[in-house]
This record gives structure tokens, sequence and C-alpha cells, in this order.
């Protein structure tokens, strides 16, 4: 083991090396400062989705095919799609060299040291793909101020707003996921899109969503978009939709990318006739409308009211009635009316609709976790260095988002780094956006200046007043519940900013065009 | 300052930095019956609070000395004191007498580094900050970015939240002296620094410099009039807050002698472990720990230090600036380190505070002279099992100072203040061109061996006739650097620099060179090797 990861030291050295020869490039010190951050946070506490992936790991890596979506030694199933299986079979093959006691099934919450190594170096690894989606993010950013100053050039701030990003650094490094490099592949189709290399744009969507189902709450916005600017070959001079140059080579091409990459993907298990089974669990409708820890969103306020009135005994019979009756298609069908034509607006359009489509389906979802709320921030920060619109709604957003993440790492040791973090990418998002647009009308009304400073007492409350009280054992659920209102509100009002800014402000990317 | 928010995030960045730090080992976890150095904190926790004053620097059957025997100043038995009544709040288990031995549990762990932190927070970090806000000539940028790489000095974090000391109180009070002293706030500079010699006896490494600055800015104003004010006042403020310190113990005699015995326990060796000081290295090929009787060791390893700062501190006292101020402390310290009697390899941590003093004026050197310091520590984190850490640190610490002074732009003979002593070594060799060239390919040397010499002690077994090789070569590896004699007796493997060469003789021998050459300097103050070349600009 201690050979192993004195080789990714000596690789970093490299890295290192490389960095000072190539005079000073920001980015990549960037990047290595906050892989290096990452690995300061291996000893830190990790959640149960730790065992969930090593036992992903050992079934990918010890039985037949036909079973990953069978076995069910761990109540951890498999519920990701084959191509996450994939990735966990070929990450096996280098597990085994560090513990091949980790890729035993029946070795249920095994966790060595070698293990835990094994398991964050990869998260870190694999974030490779994220700091490149970055990279190539940051060219699609007009540069148009021409600023001396480093540190307030529109490509500086994003990166550092991406790849500091606060929720994804909990989340993947703290708690363990993989989100880094699946939002890397996002980042990647975005930044193609952007590019305009819509086929490798779409083909990188459409591999992701095999990857993971979660995207699939951006998908409608990736369809409209690419119908609506790769399909149709030309515009009106007003920028309306030229009907006649529909072309469907494209409309073909495009299809059959997605068709191979599905078939890549389900081919198998379509032969072996398990899509019902592959389906059934990466759909698991059995579970409730919110999670154990209510996603900060409509049905989390809306549970609150419920549970006031019932103490309040004003619980009337519709409104009661009304909880045990949602059904997924209720959860799904109020995610998804938003679809609206504002993908025509250029890249920049269908960045927003995409973001507004994350943020519906977070808002209105079924089994939400409030981790999704990152798949409305990180695309966010694209348009945050943009405009002073945006930037706001990206800082009450990202900040409202993040800290609702707070109650995933609840042991003590970590209580540090969360503030810290939070309060080092939260302080430098709204200062450096401020001094970008400082031109500007101010970025917050007094309204939002106040809501977010509440966020101050209610940490103070949630986590050093609460705990000392004699509450505690009656109503051990408070503070879950004030984080997750609270939050609600503030997701509720950018969500609500957002769409306002969509039908009122003026196409940018109109002009942009012509 | 308009870019305070980057300040901010700097700050909170080294903390962040120091509390995951803080999660991994500490020295003696789990190593009964002596533990270590965290042990030794908590049961001073113990001894200050459940003993009467009077019974604590003293041998007795509630307080075994042999055990971790309280042998720092008064300051930190306050403190610990201080710390063991917020423990008696918490958990008094923590803290009982003789049942509380070798206690360690998670939440301990917690309370324990978390009153480092809080330490740290209250004097070292806005020490820093105020040093970087304070430095002049350099734009705003310059100073975030030095802010930020003195903040992420691995040595410090390293020793203080994984082996666990609190070295940044006692570094942090002589930080603040610095300050005081540099801004002509004479009284409260020499306050603080009374308070971190009171603290942590190993300050006096910074007394001399201290002391001929002061003594300095005295003969400056005259001798007869303000001058003499001047030092009256600074001799009252430190005899006032020595006594005031040591207050509870003067009631006796004996009290006094005994701390004092405490504090510089004379008896023990030359040296301890492996230092990479000039003892350790020389011992390599001359056992002088059996040669020499142990006065003669004493006498020499006195002289040798003596000779070594007279020099720096001689200048000083004829031209206090505070910038010679700085460039003083760091080779005083260095030649304590170096020379003196029963140094600790910690100790180095004392000289590299002056040299992140300086890093904005020679960062190439500082910067090179900072990773080596941590990498002297190798063979005590290692002990700690704190490898991945270290690692970690001590590169995040080279891309900041790599980045933020891109330092390889930096090796001009100007920039490496050795401009006089070529222009006097071309005297007599003309083509004598080539030393900022050569500098730089001794520092890719040096870090490739550091890297070499990691991956060594990490994965291979020392040989069973050598079971110290390893740690043995990281020392020589540091000093060989000092001696150019040894240098060329011990080999290839020997690929240091004259790095603590330049730091210690770097002042003098400029001047001296500067006489011989008539180099003309155009302000009268203080001028560091090389500060001269300004001139030729």
């Amino acid at each position: 083991m201690r050979i192993k990861w004195v080789e990714c030291a000596a690789l970093s050295v490299m890295a290192a090396l490389s960095v000072m020869t190539g005079g000073g490039s920001w980015f990549l010190a960037l990047a290595l400062g906050v892989t290096l951050l990452k690995c300061l946070l291996i000893p830190t506490y990790h959640s149960t989705d730790f065992e969930v992936h090593r036992n992903w790991l050992a079934i990918t890596h010890s039985l037949p095919i036909s079973q990953w979506y069978y076995e069910a030694t761990s109540e951890w199933t498999l519920d990701y799609p084959p191509f996450f299986a994939w990735f966990e079979y070929a990450l096996s093959h280098v597990a085994k060299y560090f513990d091949q006691e980790m890729l035993n099934v029946h070795n249920l919450n095994y966790s060595s040291s070698r293990t835990l190594l094994f398991q964050r170096f990869s998260v870190i690894f694999t974030d490779a793909l994220f700091v490149y989606a970055v990279h190539e993010c940051c060219k699609c950013v007009d540069g148009k101020k021409a600023c001396k100053e480093l540190t307030e050039k529109p490509k500086f701030i994003l990166s550092v707003l991406l790849l500091w990003n606060f929720g994804l650094l909990i989340v993947d490094h703290i708690h363990f996921q993989y989100n880094g490099f699946l939002f890397g592949l996002m980042l990647l189709s975005i930044a193609r899109l952007f590019q305009k290399r819509h086929m490798e744009g779409a083909f990188l969507f459409a591999v992701l969503l095999h990857f993971k189902h979660i995207y699939l709450y951006v998908a409608p916005a990736y369809g409209i978009y690419l119908l609506r600017s790769y399909c149709f070959t030309a515009n009106k001079p007003d920028g309306s939709i030229r009907w006649n140059s529909f072309s469907f080579v494209r409309l073909i091409s495009l299809g059959l990318t997605v068709f191979l990459v599905s078939a890549l993907s389900l081919g198998p298990f379509l032969a072996l006739n398990q899509l019902p089974q592959v389906f059934s669990r990466l759909f698991p409708f059995k579970r409730g409308l919110c999670h154990a820890y209510w996603a900060p969103n409509f049905w989390a306020v809306y549970n609150a009211l419920d549970k006031v009135l019932s103490v309040i005994g004003l619980n009337d019979k519709w409104f009661g009635s009304a909880v045990p009756t949602h059904s997924p298609s209720l959860g799904d069908s109020l995610g998804h009316p938003h679809l609206h034509p504002d993908c025509h607006i250029g890249p920049r359009g269908f960045l927003r609709c995409l973001i507004l489509c994350a943020l519906s389906s977070f808002m209105f979802g079924w089994h939400v976790h409030e981790k999704a709320i990152l798949l409305a921030i990180l695309p966010m920060s694209l348009l945050s260095v943009g405009k002073a619109g945006d930037a706001s709604i990206f800082l009450i957003l990202s900040t409202t988002g993040h800290y609702s993440l707070f109650p995933l790492l609840f042991t003590a040791p970590e209580l540090p780094i969360k503030i810290l973090l939070m309060l080092l990418f939260t302080i430098y998002s709204i200062s450096s956006l401020k001094t970008l647009f400082r031109k500007e009308k101010p970025l917050f009304n007094w309204m939002e200046t106040f809501y977010l400073l509440g966020l101050g007492p209610l940490e103070v409350f949630c986590e050093f007043v609460f705990p000392f009280t004699s509450w505690k054992l009656k109503y051990p659920f408070i503070p879950l519940l004030l984080t997750s209102v609270y939050c609600a509100v503030g997701i509720t009002y950018a969500w609500f900013k957002l769409y306002v800014s969509v039908f009122t402000d003026p196409p940018v990317g109109k002009t942009k065009k012509q | 300052m308009e870019k305070w928010y980057l300040m901010t995030a700097v700050v909170l960045l080294g903390l962040t930095v120091r509390w995951t730090v803080s999660l991994n080992s500490y020295s003696g976890a789990g190593k009964p019956p002596m533990f270590g150095d965290y042990e030794a904190q908590r049961h001073w926790q113990e001894i200050t609070f459940n003993l009467p004053i009077k019974q604590w620097y003293f041998n007795s059957s509630d307080n075994n000395l042999q055990y971790w025997g309280l042998d720092y100043p008064p300051l930190t038995a306050y403190h610990s004191l201080l710390c063991a009544y917020v423990a008696q709040f918490i958990n008094p288990d923590w803290i009982a007498l003789h049942s509380s031995r070798g206690y360690e549990s998670q939440a301990h762990k917690l309370f324990m580094r978390a009153t480092v932190l809080i330490a740290d927070l209250l004097i070292y970090i806005p020490a820093v900050v105020l040093h970087c806000c304070c430095l002049k000539e350099i734009s705003t940028k310059k100073k975030i970015a030095n802010a930020l790489c003195i903040l992420l000095y691995p040595g410090l974090i390293l020793i203080d939240y994984g082996h666990f000391q609190y070295n940044s109180v006692s570094l942090g009070l002589a930080l603040w002296g610095v300050l005081g002293v540099s801004c002509d706030w004479d009284l409260l500079g020499s306050l603080a620094f009374c308070l971190a010699v009171n603290y942590k006896q190993m300050e006096l490494y910074h007394s001399l410099p201290f002391f001929c600055f002061l003594l300095g800015k005295c003969f400056k104003k005259g001798l007869k009039g303000k001058g003499f004010v001047l030092f009256v006042k600074l001799a009252g403020t430190v005899v006032a807050s020595f006594t005031l310190c040591w207050l509870p113990f003067f009631t006796e005699r004996a009290q006094a002698l005994q701390v004092l015995r405490r504090l510089f326990p004379v008896d023990r060796g030359l040296f301890e472990d492996k230092v990479a000081n000039i003892w350790c290295s020389v011992s390599v090929f001359l056992k002088i720990k059996d040669i020499l009787p142990h006065h003669v060791q004493i006498i020499v390893s006195f002289c040798l230090t003596l000779l070594s700062l007279l020099p720096a501190c001689v200048k000083l006292t004829l031209q206090p600036s505070p910038k010679g101020f700085r460039f003083t402390l760091v080779s005083c310290a260095l030649s304590f380190f170096l020379f003196s009697f029963q140094v600790h390899e910690k100790s180095i941590l004392l000289v590299s505070l002056p040299v992140c003093l300086v890093l904005s004026e020679i960062p190439f050197m500082s910067t090179w002279f900072l990773l080596v310091s941590t990498f002297s520590m190798l063979p005590l984190l290692l002990k700690d099992d704190l490898l991945m850490p270290s690692v970690v640190t001590t590169m995040a610490f080279f891309i900041a100072c790599a980045t933020s002074f891109s330092i390889f732009e930096k090796t001009s003979e100007e920039e490496l203040r050795l401009k006089s002593f070529s222009v006097s070594v071309r005297k007599h060799l003309p083509r004598f061109t080539f030393l900022p060239r050569i500098i730089q390919h001794l520092f890719i040397i040096s870090v490739i061996t550091m890297v070499l010499l990691t991956l060594m002690t990490v994965t291979l077994d020392p040989p069973q006739k050598l079971p110290d090789l390893f740690s043995v070569l990281i020392s020589t590896e540091l000093t060989s650097a000092n001696p150019p004699l040894l240098l060329r007796k011990t080999g290839p493997e020997l690929t240091s620099v004259p790095i603590f060469l330049y730091f210690i003789c770097g002042t003098p021998t400029t001047a001296w060179c500067a006489k011989r050459c008539h180099v003309r300097t155009q302000d009268s103050n203080w001028q560091t090797p090389g500060r001269q070349s300004r001139t030729y600009t």
C-alpha cells in the first residue's frame, strides 16, 4: 500500500514541477491546490455511500454480468445504470492490488485502511476529468473585459467557483460519491455545445445518462436545444425558426449516436432479458416522496406547513388526505411542465433552460436527494460570471443550496471543516462577483442580504445551541426541519427569480449571434 | 485594503489545512507507557490543575518528573492550567490526578486539537496577517500571496497539529515582538518577546538579535539623552514582565532554581535522536560524543555558537534597521540550531519563522530553506504516522510559493542578494558568471534528493547494521550544506546546498566584500547581502 501511494506522491511531484516550468500557470495551481486539499480530506468521516461503492466493486468484480442487477446480499444493491457498473468493474481491477478482501461480496462493511486509500484516491483521480472539463468551460467564457488583475478575470473566478465548489468537495471527498467526473462529463458536454461541437456534446451527455440517470432531469433541455440549434440549420433574420431548414441527416445522426450509446449500455441486459429488472433497480418508486432528510424543495415547505397545521388542529381533510396520495407521476408531472421554448437563444439560453430543468425537478421531483442541488449550482456558476442578475441568483442559490448540505456531515471533527470551507467558498464567491460587477447595481437587495445573513444564526442555533437544550431528546428533528425549510425558501426564491429572468430579460444570445 | 476578501480566504484556507491535518494521528498515540508530546501536554494540565503551584516543578509522589515533568517556563504552565479549567468543565476525567494518565479518546483529541487551533487563531495568525499588511514596497496581491505562503508553511502545521505542540503560541508571540520592535513600538515589542521567552525557553535563540537591535536603537538616539531613557524603559519592561511571570516562584530561592534546572537540563547529551545540525553530521564520521568529555563538548559548542553569531550581531548593533534585524534573526537562530548544545529537530521551527519573514525579499532561497527544514523533520513525522499529511502539505506549500513568487525566475545574482559577492569573486575569476545557474541546478538536485530519500525511507527497510542510516542521511542532507569540507568528504549522496551557509555567512561576507570592492551603498541602513545590488540597477 505504501508503495502505491508513494507512487502517487511522486506523480504529483512531477506535476508540481511542471507547474513551475509552465511559468506560473494559475489554472494548474488552482487544480493542484484543490487536489491536495482533497488528499488532506482522506481521513475524514465517510457515509454509507462508501460501503455502497465498495459493495458495487465487489459485485462487478466477482459476479457475472447476469447477476449484477439481481445480487442482493447487501442492502446496497446496484442501482446505477450499466456504464457506472462497468466503471466500478474497471476500478475493481486496480483495487485488487490494494486489498483483495474489499472485492468479496460477503465482506459487508469491510473497511481496511488500504480500502479507504484506494476508494478515496479513485475519486481524486477520476476528478481529473472534472478539471479538464472546467478548463474547457473557462475557454467558453468570453473575456470581453480586459482586466489586468488576474484575480478579477471572469475565467479565474469561474475556475475557482467550479474547482473549489464547496458542495462537490464535501459530497465527494468527505461524504463519498463519484460526482466529480460525472459533473465533468456534463460540463464537458456543455462546453462542447458552446463550441458548436453538437454531436460530441450529445454523445457525452448520452454517455453521462448511462452513468447516472439523475441527469435525466436536464435531458429535456438537451433534447430541445439540439433539435432547435442543430437540426434546424438556419434562422430567420429576427432569430425565429426557419422551418424549411430542417435537416433530417442531422436528426438521424443524433438519434443514431444516442441509440448506439444506449445499445452499448443496455444491450447486454436486453440480450439477457433483464431490462425490467434493471429498470426496477434504477427507478425505485416504492421509496417515499421525500428522502429521510427533506431536501429543501417545495415538498419540504408543503410538509412543514402540513405538520404545523396538524399540530394546530387546522388539518383539514383535503389537506391531510392529499399527502398519502402523492404519486411519482404527480411529482414528475409537476416537475416537467416547465419546458419552454427558451432554448433557441444560443448556448447561454440552453444553459439557462438546463438549470431551470434541474431546479424544477429538484423543486417538485419524487424522492429528491438534497445533493441534487449541485445539478443546478454547477452549471449556474457558468452563467454567474456573465451577468450581474445571474450572479445574484447564483449566489442565493449556491449559498442556500450549500448550506442545505450541512446535515450530510454531522460528526464533530468535520464540523470545523464544513464551516471553514463553506465560509471560504461563500466569502470568495460573493466578494469576487461583487468586484466583477462593481459598476452595476448591488447584487442583493436588503431582503436578500437579510435572508443570507440569517443562515449564520440558524447554524449557531442548530449546531451550537440546540444540542444543549432540553428539546434535543424530545424533538431531535427540529434542526433538520429548520434547515430544510429555511433553505427551501431561498431555493424557491432563486428558482422563481431565474424563471422570471428567462421571460423578462432581453435575449442576450440574439444580439450576440448576429 | 480593497482585497480584504482574498486575505480572508487565505486565512480560512490556512485554518482548513490546519484542521484537516489535525484529524491525523498525534505523537505517541496508543503507545504506552510513555506515549508522546500529546500526553505530555495533557499531563501538564493534570499537574497544574491538581497540584499547588509550589509543587509544579518538584518531584513528588503526585508529580513524577520522570513522566513528562514540566520543563517549560511558567507561561506554558499557566496556559496548561487555563486549558485544564476548560477540560474540567467538559469532562473531569481528562485531567483527574493519576487516573487520567495516558487518557485517549476521540472527544479528548478533538478538545486538544481545538485548544491548539484557538491559540493559533488568537496569536500566530493575526501576527502573520499584520506582518504581511505592514510589508512595504510590494503590491497588495503580493502581500496576500506572502500571507498564503507563510500560513501554509508545513513544518509548523505538522508539528503543532500533527505531532502536537503549541509552537504557534511562542512563535506567534515572538512574531508580535518582531512586529512591535520593527514598527517602533519598542516597549510593546519587548513585552511580547519576553512573553514568548517565558512561554518556551527555546525562544532565547531569538534573544540576541532583539537585544542587539534595541541596543543599537538606543545607541542611535544617543546614550546620554533619549537613548538612555529608552534603555531604562526597555530594561524596566523586561524586568517587570519577567517578574510578573515568575512571581509565584520568587517566594523561595529553591523554587526559582528548580524551575531553572528544569528548563535547562545540561546533563542531557550533545544531541538527541537525529538532528540536522553540525554535531549529528560530523558524528557520522567522528564519534564526538565518545571522544570529547562532556564539559568540553559544552565549551566547544558554546564557543562555536558564539563565534558564528558574533559578526551579524555586532553589525546589527552598529547599524540597526528592521530589515537587518530580520536577517540577523535568521542567522542567529541558525547558529544556535547548528552549533549549540542539545538541539532538538523541532528547533528548526525557530529558524523557519524568521525565514518566513524574509520570504518576500529572497523568495527563492527562503522557499528552498523552508522545504528543506520541513524535510529535516521527516524522521519525527514518520514516527508519528504523519507521512501523508507531510507530503501533501509540503507540495501545497511548494506550489503556493512557486506560483505566487514564480521563484524560478528570481535566481539572478541580485535577487539572491549575492551581487557584491560575485563582483568581488569576479575580480579574481573574471568568468564567474554561472552562479545563478548553479544554484538553480542545485535546487532541483536537492528537491529530487529529498523526494528520493523520502521514497527510500518509506519503501525500503534500512540495512540491519545501520538502522538509522536514512535518518542520518536526512540530517546530513540538511547540514552538509554548511561546511564545504564535509560536502567534499561525504560524496554524492550529500547533494545539498550552501543554503545555510548562505544565510549564516552571507551577511558578514558581503559586508566584507562590499568594503573591499568599494561598493557604494545608497542608503546607510543595514545592507543585506546584495542589497547593494540596487546601486547597479
